[in-house]
């Protein structure tokens, strides 16, 4: 037996006997588990898988083990993935930390900053929101006005930040500041701070599905100590992309998580308009669902051939502008054709005579419209795809 | 699912690359129009071409051949796709010769498989009768008469049926017109007596045959498999051949692509290169992403055929159904973003356009090959 086939063997066997049952079946998004000082678990099994996941680093399972990390190789993480996935095994924990900040903190951060922060991040100790954009910078990110000056030991941090994701949950912040007004892209920074922190408010932003997912954050007079300073000081432009790459990556995947219990199209269509022998029988619909389906087959042979070639070395650039793009566009297109097939059954709001499954449908539905918003507008990954990869002049 | 290319596989394709770029430019396929030759390819470079081993990819090497596999030769035809390399490199040696190999005797294949793998030999299928590609709507019969089985039938859009020595012919020996069961295959002399070939050329500048079976007689050596049981094997070879199809359109497309990008950074207008115009930005990207699941989806059939992929046919349709819409996206978006320019016979990219609705139609187009993935998937 391989290593390798050997460590797919061990972590079977481990998954088995660890996950719990309830972990092994599709999650609502009411048991999404994202850890901080606030944890909540709606369902007890949960924080045991958390933590069992945790003792071996595997909420993190490609960083080192010193900072809380599983260790593992590239070919054993594709296993560790293949194994959870064949089970069924939910992820043990979200969190913006780890998609999102961890991968920059490794890249960019002092050791200080890493021993300080990652192995709170994997344990799940602390929840992390993204302070990017303000009200007059959305797109054009790089016009954000919050301002830190240099106050000697530390900054004082001044501005207003919008649609900050959990802000309202959240223990920390990664936060895009300016620190030099005479040019654009370089006079940004990247801070991080304690959202506890005097001066901070947050305040939570309704939307459409109902649910608030976002708030406006107010940083008035915020003083933070100069050691959270990720990387140079205005070198935060560099940080901040890069990130937004490994967002994007992020983004298009939860495209298929935050559908979470709601089924592919094919089965929606099936359920609502088969005839007797299974056939969708009105032709148009099955025509649609059929490029659908195909078009998700084509989506996910696509991202295993870029990770084979990232692997072999031969990757192109731009794969996670154009993850995050089809990805969500097809996650949009997903929820439209299902309420196609649904009718009027997709479009109630609460109450009987709707199923549950029916109303998170209608839901999850408007939540979708949001996939191509953020993270960087679908108009805008199509920008970053001719500039970047088919060298098209501005 | 492996979807890269190994050591091998790259240099075939580098070195096909280099082949058709310096042998069979879409010059050559203009020259071929313009002198109008009977033949619709040029036989010296079809010789060349078999010399490296081409025509035998698909073939065992016991029989002569290379068996190099799908993804091997999907090399190849993407690189023949990019010049339009008009050749019978699809109608024999992907689609006919593999259906000889999965269908008939040992004594066929000792017979035509070497003489295929070395370029002398060329088949045919004959196969479709409508106008859009239909694998079981067969009307032309094979019965029994007096002095043995007796072929009636007339074929449509017999691809390279002009100057196929040999035809594979699907032929209905029993059931109703649309039925899978009662299809039969038999090996036809293009020379044999009741046999008529009229030669029509397409809008692609390459030819097809109109074949008509008039009382031939069919001797029992001709069967090739058992009567009324050709649709596995039948499927089979088409679903290879539609794979590499894709490949080749693949090629169509990123040259296509790949011509229109460079014009977009040359021409200027309003002062500016029209490139740095969003509109056009856009659709570029949009055919960017495109093309790039169009190549995963051709590479996923080609490995799933390599390695006989349970799921091979629904792959098989996939690369064919993302193939077509991507190119006819893709070729139209050429024309129109050239201008006036791209609507001359004297600028290549016109030649894609039409290469591509022609190929699109062969062997099943986007919405034939949706509406069999749904089938195939149940619903
Ligand atoms: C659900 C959700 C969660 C979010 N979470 C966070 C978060 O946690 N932290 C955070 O910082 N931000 C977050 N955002 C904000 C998100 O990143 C921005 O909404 C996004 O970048 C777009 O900015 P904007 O809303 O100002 O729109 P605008 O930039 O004003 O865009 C309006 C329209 O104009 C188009 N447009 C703009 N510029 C161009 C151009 N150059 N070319 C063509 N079209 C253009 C856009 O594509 C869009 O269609 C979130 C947004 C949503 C919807």
């Amino acid at each position: 037996m391989s290593a390798l086939e050997q460590f797919r063997a061990e972590t079977r066997a481990w998954l088995d006997a660890n996950c719990p049952a309830s972990m092994r079946t599709p999650m609502p998004e009411d048991e999404r588990v994202w850890g901080g000082r606030n944890a909540r678990f709606k369902n007890p099994d949960s924080k045991l898988w958390l933590e069992r996941m945790v003792a071996r680093g595997w909420t993190v399972p490609g960083w080192p083990k010193a900072y809380g990390g599983g260790g593992l190789s590239r070919d054993e993480l594709q296993v560790l993935k293949e194994e959870m996935s064949r089970m069924g095994c939910r992820s043990p924990l979200f969190s913006f930390g780890i998609s999102m900040l961890g991968p920059v903190l490794l890249k960019y951060g002092t050791e200080e900053q890493k021993l300080e922060h990652l192995p709170k991040i994997a344990r799940g100790e602390t929840r992390w929101c993204q302070g990017y954009s303000e009200p007059g910078a959305g797109s054009d990110l790089a016009a954000l006005a919050t301002r830190a000056e240099d106050q000697g030991d530390h900054y004082l941090v001044n501005g207003q930040k919008i649609w900050t994701s959990y802000a309202n949950y959240a223990d920390w912040i990664f936060c895009l500041v300016r620190t030099d007004t005479s040019t654009k892209q370089g006079g940004i920074s990247f801070l991080l701070f304690d959202m506890t922190s005097p001066g901070v408010e947050t305040r939570p932003i309704t939307l459409i599905s109902g649910a608030s997912v976002f708030c406006e954050t107010f940083l008035t007079n915020v003083r933070v100590p100069k050691g959270n300073l990720v990387g140079r000081l205005n070198g935060g432009w560099e940080i901040a992309k890069e990130l937004l790459q490994h967002e994007r990556g992020m983004i298009s995947d939860i495209g298929k998580s935050i559908g979470g219990i709601v089924p592919d199209v094919d089965v929606m269509a099936k359920k609502y308009l088969a005839d007797a022998d299974g056939r969708i029988g009105d032709p148009v619909l099955r025509d649609a669902v059929a490029r659908h389906v195909m078009d998700d087959r084509a989506f996910s042979l696509t991202m295993r051939r870029a990770a084979q070639e990232s692997e072999a070395g031969t990757a192109n650039g731009g794969v996670s502008s154009m993850f995050k793009l089809f990805g969500t566009e097809q996650n949009k297109r997903k929820f439209e054709l299902i309420l196609k097939c649904a009718g009027t059954h997709a479009l109630g709001w609460e109450g009987a005579p709707f199923s549950e499954e029916e109303l998170t449908l209608c839901r999850t539905w408007l939540r979708s419209k949001g996939n191509s918003i953020e993270g960087g507008t679908s108009e805008i990954q199509l920008n970053v795809i001719a500039k970047r990869v088919l060298g098209l002049p501005d | 699912m492996n979807l890269t290319l190994n050591d091998e596989q790259t240099m075939l394709k580098n070195g096909a690359h280099e082949f058709f770029k310096e042998r069979m430019p879409v010059k050559a396929l203009r020259e071929l129009r313009d002198k109008d030759v009977a033949d619709g390819f040029d036989r010296a470079l079809w010789a060349e071409m078999a010399a490296l081993g081409w025509a035998g990819i698909l073939i065992p090497e016991q029989f002569g051949g290379a068996d190099f596999g799908y993804k091997g030769m999907g090399q190849v035809m993407e690189e023949a796709g990019r010049s339009l390399a008009a050749s019978p490199l699809v109608a024999s040696a992907a689609l006919a010769a593999p259906l000889l190999l999965k269908a008939g005797s040992d004594a066929h294949k000792q017979a035509l498989l070497p003489a295929l793998a070395n370029g002398e030999v060329l088949l045919a299928l004959a196969h479709d009768e409508a106008p859009r590609h239909a694998p079981t709507r067969i009307a032309t019969r094979v019965e029994q008469g007096a002095q043995g089985l007796v072929l009636n039938g007339c074929k449509t859009f017999v691809v390279d049926g002009h100057v196929a020595d040999h035809f594979i012919v699907v032929a209905r020996s029993s059931g109703e017109r649309d039925a899978r069961d009662g299809l039969t295959l038999l090996l036809v002399d293009a020379e044999a007596p009741g046999v008529s070939v009229t030669r029509t050329r397409m809008v692609d500048n390459r030819n097809a045959a109109l074949v008509s079976f008039t009382d031939v007689v069919i001797g029992a050596d001709a069967l090739l498999g058992k009567v009324g049981e050709a649709h596995g094997a039948l499927t089979a070879a088409l679903d290879g051949a539609r794979a590499l199809l894709a490949a080749e359109m693949l090629g169509n497309a990123c040259e296509a692509f790949e011509r229109t990008l460079a014009y977009l950074k040359l021409r200027k207008q309003f002062g500016a290169v029209i490139g740095s115009f969003q509109a056009l930005k856009h659709r570029a990207a949009h055919m960017f992403c495109e093309l790039e699941l169009t190549r995963s989806a051709v590479l996923g059939a080609l490995d799933a055929l390599d390695n006989g992929h349970a799921d091979s046919a629904a792959l098989c349709s996939l690369a064919k159904a993302k193939a077509c819409d991507t190119l006819e996206l893709v070729s139209a978006e050429a024309v129109q973003m050239h201008g006036g320019i791209g609507m001359t016979d004297a600028e290549e990219i016109g030649f894609f356009l039409k290469r591509a609705r022609v190929a699109q139609q062969w062997l099943g187009d986007a919405s034939f090959h949706r509406d069999r993935y749904a089938s195939l998937m149940g619903f």
